[in-house]
């Protein structure tokens, strides 16, 4: 039943969800959202891979979708952090005023 | 027309409409709830690929912990709406075309290389039953064990920093 679903309809959707979350890194300048198509991006990337781990019958990208998941979890921790040192710095998270290095 | 089809559409034009919301929303409180909902969405597209042990990890840690952070943060910063200020003026142009170009790249390859029409591999593996999750985690701690461990102390890594960085010093004001 599952099998009418050509791969490459899962792939578009993976392509186009990509192709939003990096719409949504250029154009937004709310870090926090900014984050958020980040996260968007990555879960696109995920969608592929299982698309892929199914179409080829291994389980393979299975796994590297787990590694991927643990990896985006350290990677949000440690940005809403550098976030909220930013905003108890700058009172403020524009990123428009991060453009300088001095703290 | 069964209902698998109908099931993906449906999935797709809400995973679609879902992340749409989240580039266009001024609220990042709604922002976050829209990027659930688009979690949810592709959690049910990886059950339909017959990968539930990825699907239910979807939920918990994405559209749970991960957005649960998310939302902690925004209210904790008070920064649901930030004030319009003055943008680059070629930046939203700029970004569309760049994205347009990207686009245009992947369908591209897509329909060159892939026949539209190519089904998915032995659909009748019977991935959805508890022999898969056996296999995967047969396939986890035997053939990844050491990609296993090195994400614990990564994880391990990132939560002693996360704790270093946002620990006030002794004597720093507020």
């Amino acid at each position: 039943m599952a099998q009418t679903i050509p791969l490459s309809w899962y792939l578009a959707i993976s392509a186009l969800l990509f192709a939003m979350g990096a719409l949504g890194v250029l154009i937004r300048r709310n870090p926090l959202i900014i984050f958020m198509s980040v996260e968007l991006m990555l879960n696109s990337a995920n969608l592929a891979f299982v698309a892929f781990a199914r179409s080829f019958g291994v389980l393979t990208g299975q796994i590297f979708v787990f590694f991927v998941m643990t990896v985006s979890a350290a990677e949000v921790a440690v940005g809403l952090a550098l976030i909220i040192i930013i905003f108890r710095n700058k009172h403020s998270i524009d990123v428009d005023l991060m453009n300088s290095l001095k703290g | 027309m069964n209902l698998t089809l109908i099931l993906f559409i449906v999935l797709a034009v809400v995973a679609v409409a879902s992340a749409a919301g989240l580039l266009v929303s001024r609220n990042t409180v709604y922002a976050a709830l829209f990027l659930v909902l688009n979690f949810a969405t592709v959690a049910v597209f990886y059950l339909l690929l017959g990968a539930p042990f990825i699907a239910l990890a979807q939920v918990t840690i994405y559209a749970g912990a991960i957005m649960v952070l998310f939302l902690f943060v925004i209210m904790l910063l008070g920064s649901e709406k930030l004030p319009r200020g003055q943008v680059l003026p070629w930046q939203r142009p700029m970004a569309i075309i760049l994205v347009a170009i990207l686009l245009a790249e992947a369908g591209l390859l897509l329909f060159q290389r892939l026949k539209l029409t190519a089904t998915l591999a032995n659909p009748e593996a019977s991935l959805n039953t508890t022999e898969s999750l056996r296999t995967l985690g047969m396939l986890l701690f035997n053939q990844y064990l050491l990609p296993f461990e090195v994400t614990s102390v990564l994880l391990l890594v990132a939560m002693v920093g996360v704790i270093v960085l946002t620990k006030k010093e002794k004597g720093e004001p507020g």
